[in-house]
């Protein structure tokens, strides 16, 4: 048998409590051990963004950030954003700006613009490009995406 | 977004920008792709691969791998006897699993399924294969010398799609075919030139990177085999895997959730028909996913080498055009025997040439398999065409836009003998592009402009069909085989429906993508989804409209009946409209029954002639060079979408944005680097794409003159903006530096070694 080790953790505001290898990423856990499939995995390396998750309200790669690292902590992935079927700002001016196409990077892009709108609820075409440069879209062309965290900026996030 | 419409009405909600149908499902994290499947009893699967470039296999020791805890089956070539392992689609040379040798680094060489991934990765290190290492042939040059080695000793059996018989030349044991295109008298065209300009053009092999990688699921049962998959082409899949597993076409079943990017790297089969084998000897449902390093040795696009010689007169009319293609196709024929042709005659519009002859070879090298990827040929080619375009201008003293201007086809005006006359005022769309940049205002020094143009034969083969479905309270479900990859075909295809119909688009539902579910659809690719499944709903539309009607005369016949006569939503009797549900309630007698529209499509009628539509492509790009680094800064972009109609203008914008931005990647970074026989740019960090501070500012205008085969003379987006920018970005450097580009991607090493050619040149 593999060792085991028991986290507990907030998931979406709701405690979770596994048992889980030392070895498992968020990502393998939210996706695989609580069927939160909204969190893509794409690069699996760190580079693209499409894993993003908050951790205690940071950013992380859930790719490769280890579950036993989040034992403790409160996460919040897409499936978290909208409450009682009622989107955020932020989600509605994605489909409002058609800032997705395939949907596979929007997942982590959300939750990244979310932390971005958090910490700088006004921010400029420029620091919404500076801040989300760490995730890759290979549709949109990106343009759209600047325009709806824009968008939800104005709207109120 | 600037739109010009200069075509017919359409009925709502067709040209309207409604909002993406999926997009709550993709804002919630609710949309399912492959990769989030899960089935009772499935088991992961995890690949070994070659460390070499090209080597026989003497054996594999596979034994404590199958001993391992949790391992279910380990498999090789040797385990599928019965199994036809070779399957392509122009040539069937691509065993699912190496067989005997291995022809570049990263083939599959065993496959391992075992309960969990993880398992399964323990039990790929237990796995001894002996190679016999062989010379290899990285690069085309490589693989056409004297003395090569030969990565295919026989020539393959003719694969799954008919129609290459001619192209399979093997004039040299690494070609895997050849293309010919010619027309007009090419020798007199040369003789009588008032200017003849030569040159030799690169452009990368790339990855398309589609963000979801290659994931398949297969389960048999009972002898039946359904499989789950990132596929564009569900139906092309279906039968290949009928192929290679000996079974009826009705016995495959393949279904494709949402897809996470295809840009064409999904069309055709992947890992289809290893996930099914695997499935097949481990008896449990089996999970093939791949990563983003995997996924670049699966598929890539075709490397090129132009040689292009063009003949003006002293006006700058083109007399001739010469050219010598060699594409760098990889180890295995994939789609690039048709990426050869197209790449052939895209050197043969937008322009009026009166003389042709193009040779595209197909190569063989010990790379990762190339195949088709959004342009498909035509950027490859394009870089080439359209920056010789400009040198003609230069030399002849002229505007570039002018020389374009007396040599673009007229609309109607067939391109070279046999096709499709142009569909579009592509003079007008220059002048739109021109526009958008300020052309008649000259940029300030070190600042440069170029506006480019193609036209690509494209929409593939109008073989399609569409089921629509008319319920009795008369709400609609429309059944095609067409693929959700993104770009927006289950918003579109819905609106067509409904615009059609005369239903509001709530009332329409669309089900995509289940050959045991839905009807035949050739493709998704080519830019023809809304072109050509938008006709056969269409069809489908007037086929059960028809029959309503005839329902109507049958069920309310009478004496003193008045004559039932066919309107855009209903029905009309007398000084009643009648729904189309009430029709069906009518003649089922009760609240009960549907009608059954059939839309079929074929090279027949209006789609008879090939290709069914031109894909244009016009792009201006402002740049500015910082000549101390080598470093361009394009700072402005502009695309001028000529689709005809758009069906939903906001998307039709997005697709012409996002080919846009590929294209400036592939320009600018993109590039996979072959050394001592292995990639050694194959993962995200080093194979760079574009990200969101590359943006330059962007402009949009959407032409739709309504022009097009398809509906309210709607034509294919998507790929178009995609082909002119590299050759748009080159020009603009030369006009701001006077130096000329010729290898993409521009990186600053490139472009600084072409300003030091400039100044070797200048005497400097």
């Amino acid at each position: 048998m593999r060792e085991t080790v028991e986290i507990s953790l907030q998931v979406n505001e709701r405690a979770q409590s596994l048992r889980i290898e030392p070895r498992e990423t968020l990502a393998d856990v939210l996706r695989d051990r609580l069927g939160l499939t909204g969190t893509k995995v794409s690069c699996d390396a760190q580079v693209c963004g499409a894993c993003t998750v908050l951790v205690d309200g940071r950013t992380v790669s859930a790719c490769t950030f280890l579950a036993v690292d989040a034992d403790g902590g409160a996460v919040r992935t897409v499936e978290g954003l909208a409450r009682d079927g009622v989107l955020t700002p932020l989600q509605q001016a994605f489909i409002d700006e058609a800032a997705f196409q395939c949907g596979f990077c929007t997942p982590g892009m959300l939750m990244a613009a979310t932390a971005l709108l958090e910490e700088n609820p006004h921010p400029t075409e420029d620091e919404v490009k500076e801040g989300l440069d760490g995730n890759l879209c290979r549709c949109t062309g990106y343009a759209p995406i600047v325009a709806a965290v824009l968008r939800a900026a104005e709207t109120g996030r | 977004m600037k739109r010009v419409i200069e075509r017919g009405p359409a009925p709502e909600p067709i040209g309207i920008s409604v909002p993406r149908r999926d997009g709550i499902e993709k804002v919630t994290g609710a949309a399912s792709f492959t990769t989030d499947l899960t089935l009772p009893g499935l088991a992961h699967a995890r690949l070994l691969r070659s460390p070499y470039a090209h080597a026989r296999i003497r054996s594999i020791d596979a034994e404590a791998a199958r001993r391992h805890p949790g391992v279910i089956a380990v498999v090789t070539a040797a385990d599928l006897p019965g199994v036809q392992l070779e399957y392509g689609h122009a040539v069937a040379d691509h065993p699912l699993i190496a067989t005997g040798k291995v022809r570049f680094a990263g083939e599959v060489v065993v496959g391992v399924v075992a309960e969990d991934a993880a398992t399964a990765d323990e039990a790929l290190r237990l796995i001894e294969v002996d190679y016999d290492p062989l010379p290899y042939a990285t690069t085309v040059e490589e693989a056409l010398a004297p003395g090569a080695p030969v990565l295919h000793e026989k020539a393959g059996r003719q694969g799954a799609h008919r129609g290459f018989e001619e192209d399979i030349t093997r004039d040299h044991p690494n070609v895997c075919s050849t293309f010919r295109q010619a027309w007009g008298e090419i020798e007199d065209a040369f003789t009588g030139a008032h200017l003849v300009l030569e040159g030799t053009w690169h452009y990368p092999m790339c990855y398309a990177f589609a963000m979801e990688p290659y994931t398949s699921v297969a389960e048999w049962k009972d002898g039946e085999l359904t499989v789950w998959s990132s596929a564009q082409h569900p139906y092309m899949v279906r039968d290949d895997l009928a192929h290679v597993f000996h079974l009826p076409l009705s016995a495959v079943r393949v279904i494709v959730p949402y897809v996470g990017g295809g840009y064409g790297s999904k069309s055709y089969t992947k890992i289809e028909p290893l996930t099914a084998a695997l499935a097949l000897k481990a008896g449990r449902p089996v999970r093939l996913a791949l990563n983003v390093d995997d996924a670049i040795l699966t598929t890539r696009g075709d490397g090129a080498t132009v040689q292009l010689r063009s003949a003006f007169d002293r006006d700058g009319r083109l007399l001739g055009r010469q050219a010598t293609v060699r594409l760098d196709s990889g180890a295995y024929a994939e789609n690039s025997p048709l990426v050869g042709r197209k790449a052939a005659n895209r050197l043969g519009g937008p322009y009026r040439i009166p003389a042709l002859e193009v040779t595209c070879q197909v190569v063989y090298t010990n790379t990762a398999p190339a195949s088709s990827f959004r342009g498909f040929g035509a950027p490859q080619v394009v870089f080439a065409a359209e920056s010789q375009m400009d040198e003609a201008a230069e030399a002849l003293g002229l505007d570039p836009l002018e020389v374009r201007r007396r040599n673009l086809v007229e609309r109607g005006e067939r391109p070279w003998p046999k096709v499709r006359g142009l569909d579009a005022k592509i003079a007008d769309d220059l002048a739109l592009a021109a526009a958008e940049l300020d052309w008649s205002t000259p940029p300030a020094p070190g600042v440069g402009r170029a506006v480019c143009v193609s036209a690509s034969d494209a929409g593939s083969e109008p073989v399609t069909t569409a089921t629509l479905r008319v319920h009795p309270d008369g709400s609609v479900t429309v059944l095609c085989g067409s693929t959700e990859i993104g770009q927006g075909s289950a918003t579109a295809l819905a609106q067509i429906a409904a615009g059609e119909m005369g239903v509001p688009l709530e009332k329409v539902r669309l089900v995509q993508s289940d050959t045991a579910a839905v009807t035949y659809d050739r493709s998704t690719g080519a830019s023809r989804t809304t072109t050509l499944m938008g006709l056969a709903i269409r069809n489908a539309a007037r086929d059960v409209k028809a029959q309503l009607l005839e329902w109507a005369r049958e069920s309310w016949a009478g004496e003193d009946a008045p004559e039932p006569v066919l309107e855009h939503a209903g029905i009309r009797v007398g000084d009643r409209l009648a729904g189309w549900g009430e029709v069906v309630r009518a003649w089922f007698a009760g609240d009960y029954g549907e009608a059954i529209g059939r839309g079929y499509l074929r090279k027949a009628g209006e789609t008879a002639e090939m290709p069914p539509f031109w894909e244009v492509g016009c792009v201006g790009v402002e740049v500015r060079v910082d000549e101390s680094t080598g470093e361009i800064h394009v700072e402005k972009l502009v695309t001028i979408g000529d689709v005809g109609c758009a069906v939903n203008p906001q998307l039709a914008e997005a697709q012409d944005v996002g080919a846009a931005i590929m294209g400036l990647g592939m320009a600018m970074r993109e590039e996979l680097i072959y050394e001592d026989g292995n990639l050694v740019n194959g993962n995200l960090y080093d194979y760079r794409v574009p990200r969101f501070t590359d943006l330059p500012e962007l402009r949009t205008v959407l032409v739709e003159r309504g022009d097009g085969v398809g509906v309210y003379g709607a034509k294919g987006g998507g790929e178009g903006a995609l082909n002119p920018v590299a050759s748009a970005i080159a020009n603009a450097v030369r006009r701001a530096t006077g130096a000329r580009l010729r290898e993409a991607p521009f990186t600053p090493e490139r472009v600084w070694e072409a300003l030091r050619e400039r100044d070797a040149a200048n005497g400097r």
